[in-house]
């Protein structure tokens, strides 16, 4: 850094070094009318992901506008309970069930769906890993008042490590997740096939 | 130079406010109707550039998700400015000149309604030794007012008389947000809002967005305007509050030099937030011309 010569009326002043100037902005969030349905049917307990035609796929959050078609997304699509799931649908009775097992198999749909639909299994408050162990001390009533009542909120939400379900079919897509290529092999890797590989044994 | 055309143009209704929309729900119709103007889609597009700023919204990042209404997928060529529609479209004529591409889709676009805009449009400022004085974006352009009324160099009267033109101007537009036609006189009787500024002086907070399609290479016969090489280059007065005279901006100065119309009569105007920054006693604006909705809508949709 140069050198600075100052002023001589400024010798003696303690330089300034460094200044803290906080800043706070309060702004309106204007969620518009796709993300606002989708919200609307997550207080009814639904993923409800929305598409442009009935060709095209299915966005879950939908944010407004299909990226490869640069159109709006009028058609609502509820991810859950289309294209017979019963995987899924097992699954989410489990969860209302006290579902305490490794793998909820609804978490694993959830997961698989987009990232953002997580806050469906987490609006449970007490703090551990997963949706299965955490929601159980409350009745069922009561959750489904909870979260008819509450937006959901993700801040308790942690990964339980279990792996994505390979069954799960997401409407619109031909492979078993929404943002990964196809398996090799077509088969999905468990957790333990990972740690195998990744430690330089064979499958 | 190549030969740079405007075909198309669309804008959403300028509004105070538009709650019910988010940004992309809110360009998307523009987008479309800019394109079916001229039958294109956005596989006939070179380059899409857009002009926008994240703070306005208050959301990161939000011009990626605007960007989903133009289709962007499988990838298209594209960029965005953090700044206004006219510099989304000198990049794109840049672009356009260099014979990359023919064709350029432009788009401009702004909720300023989220926030308190005045004071959201401080963060803009030296973040040292300017923004810790939450010196608001009115209250900066009424001591530029205040400057320039104590140089002479304008009255009240005048700012009064550029106001009155342009709101009288934009009842041409029907997506004006506001049009009304009162005397200059009449707005003078107004009480200050930030004085020397009235409520008039002032652009209103608008939520609105704006879409140019342009073309090299296209018959006069199909263009809407052309874009005048004379009038492209763009430049920027210094944003340190202390280095330059407010009573004279520089960059208007030497683009109107360039324009050939520094000296001789103006029959344009200046698209600016504020009549200060456009009033008749000053030469040193840049020259538009008067029928030109396409270049004063990309400057409307980021109400500054």
């Amino acid at each position: 850094m140069a050198e600075i010569s100052l002023p001589a009326s400024l010798q003696d002043v303690e330089p300034v070094r460094s200044v803290r100037t906080p800043a706070q902005l309060d702004y309106t969030f204007t969620a518009g009318d796709a993300t606002t349905r989708f919200l609307n049917g997550i207080t009814q307990k639904k993923i409800i992901g929305q598409q442009a035609t009935p060709q095209s796929k299915v966005y879950v959050p939908p944010r407004g506008a299909d990226p490869e078609l640069g159109a709006a997304t009028p058609i609502e699509v509820e991810v859950a309970q289309v294209h017979r799931h019963p995987l899924v649908l097992r699954g989410q009775r489990r969860l209302l069930r006290r579902s305490s097992g490794p793998g909820s198999a609804a978490s694993a749909l959830i997961s698989s769906v987009a990232p953002t639909c997580r806050s469906c299994t987490s609006s449970r408050r007490s703090p551990p890993t997963r949706c299965g162990s955490a929601c159980g001390s409350k009745t069922v009533a009561e959750r489904r008042r909870r979260h008819r009542s509450h937006p959901p909120s993700i801040k308790w939400f942690r990964p339980g490590g279990e792996p994505d379900d390979p069954n799960v079919h997401i409407p619109g897509r031909t492979t078993a997740r929404a943002w990964a290529p196809p398996w090799v092999g077509g088969v999905a890797p468990t957790e333990a096939l990972i740690r195998l590989r990744s430690e330089g044994g064979q499958a | 130079m190549r030969d740079i055309a405007v075909i198309s143009f669309a804008q959403t209704p300028m509004r105070r406010a538009v709650p019910e929309l988010n940004e992309v729900e809110m360009l998307m119709p523009a987008i479309h109707g800019a394109m079916e103007q001229v039958d294109m889609t956005i596989d006939d597009i070179g380059f899409t550039c857009s002009g926008s700023t994240d703070y306005l919204a208050g959301v990161g990042f939000s011009f990626v998700s605007t960007l989903d209404g133009v289709g962007p997928w499988p990838p298209i060529q594209e960029s965005h400015v953090e700044m206004d529609g006219a510099w989304a479209l000198y990049e794109a004529w840049v672009k356009l000149q260099l014979g990359e591409i023919d064709t350029a889709l432009i788009y401009s676009y702004a909720k300023s309604s989220p926030g308190d805009l005045p004071m959201v449009l401080t963060r803009q400022l030296d973040p040292i030794t300017v923004a810790p004085l939450w010196a608001d974006s009115v209250s900066l352009a009424a001591l530029q007012a205040r400057a320039l009324l104590d140089a002479g160099k304008a009255t009240e009267a005048d700012l009064a008389e550029v106001a009155a033109r342009s709101r009288r101007s934009a009842l041409d537009n029907p997506n004006a947000q506001l049009a009304w036609d009162r005397p200059a006189d009449d707005l003078l009787a107004d009480g200050y809002h930030i004085a020397p500024l009235r409520k008039s002086d002032c652009a209103p907070i608008t939520d609105g967005a704006a879409i140019i399609l342009a073309a090299g290479g296209v018959a006069r016969s199909r263009s809407i305007d052309r874009l005048d090489p004379r009038h492209r280059p763009h430049r920027a007065d210094p944003p340190p509050r202390r280095i330059r005279d407010l009573t004279v901006s520089e960059s208007t100065r030497t683009a109107a030099a360039n324009a050939g119309v520094a000296d001789g009569p103006v029959d344009g105007r200046a698209a600016a937030p504020f009549t200060t920054r456009a009033h008749p006693a000053r030469r040193d604006r840049p020259r538009r011309r008067r029928h030109d909705p396409a270049r004063r809508a990309m400057r409307s949709g980021a109400s500054r």
